[in-house]
C-alpha cells in the first residue's frame, strides 16, 4: 500500500514537471509579452530594452524556465506583467467565485443525474425513459452556448420586454459579496452546466443501473422476497454508483479551471476568464500560475480517487 | 489452416457456389454491417449525416460566395423575411448563406482535425505499445500530461502561438482566412490523447499473438507489421473513435471561433458566427444565434447517433438484432 502510494506520488510529480514544461515552452512562444506596450510613442528604443531586462525576458529560455520553476517549487509563480500584482493573489482572488458557480452547479448536477438515471432505468423502454434518452442525447450533442444563449434570450430579454422580473445576464455591474446579487446572478449559468452535464452523466448512470439490474445476485435479493424498494436502493444502485464516483471524481479537478465558455457568455468573474483575459495580453506569469494549478489538482486527484476507490469497493486492492 | 478446419464444407468440394454461400459464416464485416443495419437512430443520424452534407454542398453551387460575404448596411439586423430567409446581421450579411459557407468550412476544419488527431493518436499509441520499454514510458507520461492540462485551455495558447500573423490563403480562386489551417492544426494537436490510448491497449493485446510472431520470422519489417497487420485490426476502435472526434472536432471550433480565436472574419464559420451574435442577443435578434447553433447541434446530433451505432455495430459483445 504505501509502496504504491509512494511509486504513484512520484509518477504523478514526473507528469507534473513534463507539464510544467510544456506549458512554459508554449506559452513562452505563444506570444510576446512585450506587446502589451505597443507602439507607444513615449517609449524608446532603451526603454524597451530596460522593460525587457527587468522582467528577465532578455535571458535565455532554458535559464528563465528554471528561474520561474525554482520560485515556483517555493510558491512564487511571480507577478502579472500588467496588473504587477502577485499572481497566486489573484489567483485566490478569483477562485472562491469559480468555487462557488462549480459547487452549486456540481451539486445540482449530480442530483439530477442521479434523479433522471435512476427513473429512466428503473422505467426502461416507456415513454419517460424515452423523453429521458432522447433529451439527454440532444444535450450531449449540445455546445453550451446554445442554452446559455436560449436562457439569455428567454429569461433576461423576453421576461424584460414582457414588464416580467428578468434575470441578469452578467453584462451589468455587480457586486459579487452581495448574496442577494450573486444568486440571482448564478441562475443562468448554473442552469446551463446542468443541462449539459446531467446530460452525460445521466446516460452513463441508466447504463450502469441496467447492468447491474440484470445481475445474477439482484436476482437472488428477489427471490428472497426482498421487496423492489430494498433491492434496488440497497443492493444494487450500491454498485451502480461506483463507476459514476469515478467519473465525478476525476470530473472535479477540471472544475478548478472554470467553465471558460460558460463564464465568457455570462461575464462570470472567475478563473476561466482570468485565464482568457490575460492569455489574451500575453501575460505569461498569470497564464502558467492558472495552467499550473489546475492541472497539479487533475493530477493529484487521480491519485485520491484511486484511493477513495479502495474505500468505496473493498473488492480492489491497490497493488 | 484453423479456419478451414472450423469451416464444415471446404468451398472447392461443393459445385453449388450460391447454396455454399448461403451456408457459409459470416465474415466479421458482415456481422458489423448487420449489426448496425439494425439499429434505426443510427442509419437515421447517417441519413441526417448525407443531408447536411447535400444541404451545403447544393447550396454552394447553387448560390456564389459573394451572396454569403455581401454586406447591405441599409438592412442590419432584419428578421427572417422571404428574402432573407434567416434574416441578416449586423452588417446586413444574408445568415442564410453564411450558414452554407460558414458550414463548408466548419466541416472541413472537423474532418481534416479528425484526420490529424487519428493519425497522431494511432501513430504515438501504437509505437508506444509496439516498442514498449522507455519509448512506451516516455509517449504515456507526456499523454497523461496533456490530459491533465484542460483542454481549451491548451487549446488557447496553442492557438495564440501558432495564430500570431497569418493571412488571407487563396485556394482555388477563393481566399480564405489562414486562420483555418492553425484551428485545425490546434484541435489536432490537442485531441488525440484518447485515441492513442485505445490503439496503445488494443495493439498491446494484439502483438502477443502468434501471427505477429509468424510474420516477424518471415522477415517483416516494423512497419510492415504495424501498418498491414496490427492497425487493421484495431480498425473497429479507431472507426467509432473517428466519428465521436469528428462531432468533438466540430464542437471544438465552435468553442474556439466563439471565443475569437478561431477562423476570423470574413471567412464565416458557424463558431464564429455565434461570437458575432452575442452582442447582439440583448438587442432581440435571435435568428443570429438560433440558426447557426442549430446547425451545430443538428449535425453533432447526427454524428453522435451515427457513432453510437458503429460503437454497438463493433463491439462483438452486443449480439442483439442480428
Amino acid at each position: 500500500m504505501w509502496a504504491y502510494l509512494v511509486r504513484r506520488f512520484v509518477q504523478a510529480l514526473f507528469i507534473l514537471f513534463i507539464i510544467t514544461m510544456l506549458c512554459f515552452i508554449l506559452t513562452r512562444l505563444s506570444s510576446d509579452p512585450m506587446s502589451q506596450y505597443g507602439e507607444s510613442a513615449h517609449m524608446t528604443v532603451a526603454d524597451r530594452e530596460a522593460i525587457r531586462v527587468r522582467l528577465g525576458l532578455d535571458q535565455p529560455m532554458p535559464v528563465q524556465y528554471v528561474k520561474w520553476l525554482g520560485l515556483a517549487l517555493h510558491g512564487d509563480l511571480g507577478a502579472s506583467f500588467f496588473s504587477h500584482q502577485p499572481v497566486l493573489k489573484m489567483i485566490g482572488q478569483r477562485l472562491p467565485l469559480t468555487l462557488i458557480l462549480m459547487s452549486v452547479a456540481e451539486v445540482v448536477i449530480i442530483t439530477v443525474s442521479l434523479f433522471l438515471g435512476l427513473i429512466a432505468a428503473i422505467k426502461q423502454y416507456s415513454l419517460t425513459d424515452n423523453l429521458i434518452t432522447s433529451f439527454s442525447f440532444i444535450g450531449f450533442s449540445m455546445p453550451i452556448f446554445f442554452i446559455a444563449f436560449g436562457c439569455i434570450q428567454i429569461f433576461a430579454v423576453q421576461f424584460k420586454s414582457w414588464g416580467l422580473p428578468y434575470l441578469p445576464t452578467g453584462a451589468d455591474i455587480w457586486n459579487p459579496k452581495d448574496p442577494i446579487a450573486l444568486a440571482r446572478h448564478l441562475v443562468l449559468p448554473v442552469f446551463s452546466l446542468v443541462a449539459i452535464q446531467t446530460a452525460g452523466y445521466s446516460r452513463y448512470l441508466r447504463a450502469s443501473i441496467l447492468e447491474v439490474l440484470g445481475l445474477d445476485y439482484v436476482r437472488t435479493a428477489r427471490a428472497k422476497g426482498l421487496n423492489y424498494r430494498t433491492v434496488l436502493f440497497r443492493h444494487a444502485l450500491r454498485n451502480a454508483i461506483l463507476p459514476f464516483v469515478t467519473i465525478i471524481g476525476l470530473d472535479i479537478p477540471f472544475l478548478l479551471g472554470g467553465a471558460l465558455v460558460t463564464e465568457s457568455v455570462f461575464a462570470w468573474p472567475g478563473m476561466g476568464r482570468l485565464f482568457w483575459e490575460y492569455a489574451q495580453r500575453g501575460d505569461y506569469p498569470v497564464v502558467l500560475g492558472v495552467l499550473l494549478i489546475t492541472s497539479s489538482a487533475v493530477v493529484f486527484f487521480t491519485i485520491i480517487v484511486d484511493l477513495i476507490y479502495t474505500v468505496v469497493d473493498p473488492r480492489i486492492r491497490l497493488s | 489452416m484453423t479456419t478451414n478446419s472450423t469451416n464444415p464444407e471446404p468451398t472447392a468440394l461443393v459445385p453449388d457456389l450460391l447454396a455454399v454461400e448461403a451456408k457459409q459464416p459470416l465474415t466479421p464485416n458482415q456481422l458489423v454491417w448487420r449489426r448496425f443495419r439494425k439499429h434505426r437512430m443510427a442509419l437515421l443520424g447517417g441519413m441526417g449525416v448525407i443531408l447536411l452534407l447535400l444541404f451545403i454542398i447544393v447550396g454552394s453551387i447553387i448560390f456564389p460566395e459573394s451572396l454569403a460575404n455581401n454586406t447591405d448596411l441599409g438592412g442590419r439586423l432584419v428578421g427572417p423575411s422571404v428574402k432573407h430567409w434567416f434574416g441578416t446581421d449586423s452588417v446586413g450579411r444574408d445568415v442564410f448563406y453564411r450558414i452554407i459557407y460558414g458550414g463548408q468550412i466548419s466541416l472541413f476544419i472537423g474532418f481534416l482535425a479528425v484526420f490529424l488527431e487519428v493519425s497522431l493518436g494511432t501513430v504515438i499509441g501504437g509505437v508506444a505499445a509496439y516498442y514498449g520499454g522507455w519509448v512506451d514510458a516516455i509517449l504515456m507520461r507526456i499523454t497523461e500530461a496533456m490530459l491533465a492540462i484542460p483542454s481549451l485551455f491548451l487549446l488557447i495558447v496553442l492557438a495564440k502561438f501558432i495564430g500570431r500573423s497569418v493571412g488571407l490563403v487563396t485556394i482555388l480562386g477563393r481566399s480564405f482566412s489562414g486562420s483555418i489551417g492553425i484551428v485545425i492544426l490546434v484541435i489536432g494537436i490537442t485531441s488525440w490523447m484518447y485515441l492513442a490510448r485505445i490503439v496503445r491497449a488494443s495493439v498491446l493485446s494484439l502483438k502477443e499473438y502468434d501471427y505477429i510472431s509468424a510474420s516477424k520470422a518471415l522477415g517483416a519489417s516494423d512497419s510492415r507489421i504495424f501498418f498491414s497487420h496490427l492497425i487493421p485490426n484495431t480498425l473497429g476502435p479507431i472507426i467509432v473513435a473517428t466519428t465521436l472526434g469528428l462531432a468533438g472536432a466540430i464542437l471544438t471550433e465552435a468553442y474556439v471561433s466563439f471565443l475569437g480565436l478561431g477562423v476570423q472574419q470574413p471567412t464565416s464559420t458557424w463558431g464564429n458566427m455565434m461570437q458575432q451574435a452575442q452582442s447582439f442577443i440583448t438587442r432581440g435578434a435571435w435568428w443570429m444565434w438560433v440558426f447557426p447553433s442549430g446547425f451545430i447541434v443538428l449535425t453533432i446530433l447526427c454524428i453522435n447517433l451515427l457513432g453510437d451505432g458503429l460503437r454497438d455495430a463493433f463491439d462483438p459483445r452486443s449480439s442483439r438484432n442480428i
